[in-house]
């Protein structure tokens, strides 16, 4: 497979970012907005670093997913808030609209889809792994992209969906399906439980098509086997890890 | 999440840390495990941390393929093992 | 470095807790995982731990062996690098000095080496005259793979890193050899009251 084009920028250090906009994807799932001066550009699938700093000098470093495809110095990420966590908590309900973080990006060359690659796309989230796919899904929306592709997305109940408007709204060459592992809504089709090799079969889109895996860790291994079996070949498998 | 005996990250956790010494990405970096001859990107690897550092594995036989260290204006970075590993001045920034 | 602008309001977790805590660290109730690599998982049945002197001499104990040894219930507070701490851990093991009783060296380090390929460097005088454990078992009950089990090394007074998880033996040396973590970037002897964290604190 062809290297990917890294993209639009290169990061240059850490660079502040202004919360313009902050919503609510689901109880516990934000999209946050920032304006980031001299944003280089990048390519849907890559992730940034955000630092926070504390009074006393300390400072946290994690790392999130950008949403969108790149708009001028615009900056969407996907927070999923951790009960307890050190950083997600923070970034999801305290840190004020208008008050500035630091962010270094745009990060990562392998886990993005280049445009410009032909083809259809397979995509598999698990949770708020949905948040890189949703840049790819977006990118491809925006350029009346022609070629199939499918989204499988993992949720554990209904509740747990973010971008459901989105994601509900009719749009050609595009299939949607929603796995539930726990709970399923009234009169589905699929029983509750996580993804299985039955859940691949059928799928409107050949075998040779790009696949992109986010999500927690044994999401990704089990999916990713899951594709192996199915015949996707190794390296059109492309996957993105989150504790 | 699932299995909190297997928990790990991938390569694509080493694209920040990495980004500060490499003039191109890292994380399409190609590499053959001299343990088990599996070919892999930096973004394949697995990798467990982030604390006290991040260690990069070969996702077929975990051999290491590299450690980071982040710290305070340095990053520590070793290749394999045994070869020592080199401290990176980081450029200073805010504040 | 107050009013450096950026993230009003976040205060880390280093704030709320005063008297027994190390600088920079902030209490937890939880236990974190950190790991290097996959968790290894040993039988007991297979577990040896051996201590090796600085000529090549060694002596190794069965599992059942070091279980036939006089046991200590140590209640200890433990300080990571990664900022937390806990307090009042309860354990049961063996202490080194048991271990190490009878070794005749000149060595002044030890290397703690693991079944994961682990290792960490002490001085010995840190780990004899009670200062150390051989730990199997956490809060009354067999220590977890994920923290160590079988065994592993219980150094208090030192950054957790120094416990070596999955420990295999120690081996005793006259230099002072840099492990894992000391190799790349972190302080070779880690006084959390000192703030022993990186090479060059």
């Amino acid at each position: 497979m062809a290297t990917p084009d890294t993209g639009a920028g290169r990061p240059a250090g850490w660079r502040p970012a202004a919360l313009v906009a902050r919503e609510k994807q689901t109880a516990t799932g934000r999209t946050l907005r920032f304006d980031v001066p001299g944003w280089p550009g990048h390519l849907p699938g890559q992730h940034v670093d955000v630092r926070l700093t504390a009074d006393d000098g300390y400072q946290a470093v994690r790392s999130y997913s950008l949403a969108s495809p790149a708009h001028g110095t615009a900056v969407e990420l996907g927070i999923q808030s951790v009960p307890g966590g050190e950083v997600s908590p923070y970034l999801a309900d305290d840190l004020p609209v208008g008050a500035e973080i630091e962010v270094k990006g745009p990060l990562g060359g392998w886990f993005v889809w280049n445009g410009s690659s032909d083809g259809s796309l397979l995509l598999l989230a698990g949770g708020s792994g949905i948040v890189p796919l949703m840049a790819m899904l977006r990118a491809r929306r925006d350029t009346r992209y022609d070629s199939p592709c499918v989204l499988l997305y993992s949720v554990r109940d209904p509740q747990e969906i973010w971008y459901a408007d989105e994601l509900h709204s009719a749009e050609p060459f595009l299939t949607v399906r929603v796995l539930h592992t726990r709970r399923a809504p009234a009169g589905a089709a699929r029983p509750a439980g996580r993804i299985t090799a039955a859940d691949l079969q059928g799928l409107p889109i050949p075998a040779d098509s790009r696949c992109y895996v986010c999500g927690p860790t044994g999401f990704v291994e089990h999916s990713a086997d899951l594709l192996r079996a199915a015949g996707h070949p190794a390296d059109h498998i492309r996957t993105e890890r989150f504790g | 999440m699932n299995d909190p005996f297997t928990t790990h990250l991938d390569g694509n956790a080493l694209a920040g840390p990495l980004a500060d010494v490499f003039s191109v990405d890292p994380t399409t970096a190609w590499r053959r495990c001299p343990s088990c001859h599996l070919p892999s990107s930096l973004g394949q690897l697995h990798v467990y941390g982030p604390g006290p550092g991040l260690t990069g594995r070969c996702p077929g036989c975990a051999d290491i393929a590299l450690r980071a260290v982040s710290q305070p204006g340095h990053l520590w970075l070793q290749l394999g093992t045994g070869g020592g590993a080199f401290r990176f001045h980081l450029p200073t920034s805010a504040p | 470095m107050s009013g450096s602008g950026f993230s009003p309001g976040f205060r880390g977790r280093t704030h709320a807790f005063e008297g027994r805590l190390p600088p920079g660290q902030y209490p937890t109730e939880s236990f974190p995982v950190l790991s290097a690599g996959p968790t290894p998982h040993l039988s007991t049945d297979d577990w040896t731990f051996t201590v090796t002197d600085e000529t090549g001499g060694s002596r190794s104990w069965t599992w059942d062996e070091m279980m036939a040894l006089p046991q200590q219930e140590p209640t200890v507070d433990i300080h990571c690098v990664t900022r937390w701490s806990k307090f009042d851990t309860r354990w049961r093991g063996v202490s080194l000095d048991v271990l190490l009783d009878g070794v005749d060296t000149a060595a002044d380090y030890v290397v703690a080496e693991s079944y994961d390929g682990y290792t960490t460097n002490l001085p010995l005088q840190d780990v004899t005259d009670g200062k150390a454990w051989l730990a199997h078992s956490f809060d009354g009950f067999a220590l977890s793979p994920e923290h160590g089990g079988p065994a592993r090394l219980l150094i208090p007074h030192l950054y957790f890193w120094k416990s070596a998880k999955w420990v295999k033996g120690l081996r005793l040396t006259l230099d002072n050899e840099p492990g894992f973590w000391e190799s790349a970037g972190y302080h070779d002897y880690g006084d959390p009251w000192r703030e022993q964290r990186t090479w060059s604190d």
